[in-house]
């Protein structure tokens, strides 16, 4: 029981998620990319008939909607049913530093005082969660991909695409997190 | 059988889904510490899932290794030239990565793990996704 609610080093995490790529490549000659799925979404309800959008959602993304139903799933095992009780052991000048911009909860997955519904009332929640998804979606799309699809996928195939994408993640995250959060929190 | 198709998908995608949760490459606080290099925890996942990527695209391009149906395996390739919606495209998409200290396949996941708030940034990723394409004849590729 304990093995199961304790987290999982980053060097057996790490090969167990590359391994994902030919898993998905040999059993089922798919490529593995979370973000497609969030143009299945649209393609489902195209009602504005956008020209991105028209094709057989159901015979492209039946797969890809199923492997993020189970993600889902293992979401709520790994983080519900089997939860760790403790909080997430983060480098000390992390702590020091997300202190000073003013977080003070580092229990859980995600600090409360940004992720929550009662986060959701005030303009720095909000931020968060509605531009951070929205950026998140329109970003992953306007790059071909996202973490999974780029960082993950396309740089096991050496793609240089993927590796300019992986460059653009880090820009804009070094933005976010240097110049813009500052502001914001 | 169709039914078993779709039950491999949903394994494996809940086998990603836990392990995406036990290794906190969901949690908003692992991202931070990522972007601020205070910790090799996620430059070693990624890292780690890229040259195990690496290795077995390689033996399977090199020995022309079929899927289970028996059909070659084929990885289209992306256009390099398209450089400005890499760039561009991928610097929207990692400013929204560190706001939400999630991407796509980690929303999924934590709302799994019962934080149903995540599913005000699903759908706002889903209207991103939307205006992206509603827009896409008239930005830079």
């Amino acid at each position: 029981m304990d093995l199961l609610t304790q987290p999982m080093p980053w060097y057996i995490a790490g090969p167990i998620i590359g391994l994902t790529v030919p898993i998905l490549l040999i059993l089922g000659g798919k490529m593995f990319g979370v973000s497609a799925n969030l143009r299945h979404a649209c393609a489902a309800c195209n009602f504005g008939n956008v020209e991105f959008f028209n094709y057989d959602w159901k015979e492209a993304g039946w797969w890809n909607i199923t492997f993020l139903v189970g993600s889902v799933l293992g979401g709520f095992l790994g983080g519900y049913v089997f939860a760790n009780p403790e909080p997430i052991d983060l480098a000390a000048s992390t702590v020091t530093d997300l202190q000073a911009l003013g977080i003070n909860d580092f229990n859980g997955l995600v600090p409360t005082d940004l992720i929550s519904w009662e986060a959701l009332e005030t303009p720095t929640g909000l931020i968060v969660l509605v531009l951070g998804g929205f950026l998140v979606g329109f970003g992953a799309r306007y790059a071909g991909g996202c973490t999974s699809g780029h960082a993950i996928s396309g740089l096991s195939d050496l793609q240089l695409a993927s590796l300019m994408a992986v460059i653009g993640f880090f820009i804009g995250g070094l933005l976010m997190t240097y110049l813009i959060y500052p502001i914001i929190l | 059988m169709k039914i078993l198709e779709y039950l491999k998908y949903l394994l494996i995608g809940t086998a990603f889904g836990f392990i995406l949760v036990k290794s906190e490459v969901v949690s908003w606080f692992r991202i931070q510490e990522m972007f601020r290099f205070d910790s090799i925890h996620m430059y070693g996942i990624i890292g780690l899932a890229v040259v195990v990527g690496i290795i077995s695209v390689q033996i399977i391009k090199k020995n022309n290794i079929k899927d289970t149906k028996g059909n070659p395996i084929t990885i289209p390739p992306k256009d390099a030239s398209q450089w400005k919606r890499y760039i561009i495209g991928g610097s929207m998409f990692g400013l929204g990565w560190a706001l939400l200290g999630a991407c796509p396949g980690p929303m999924f996941a934590l709302l799994g793990s019962g934080i149903t708030v995540m599913i005000i940034p699903i759908l706002s990723a889903i209207v991103g996704t939307y205006v992206y394409g509603m827009l896409r004849d008239s930005l830079p590729h």
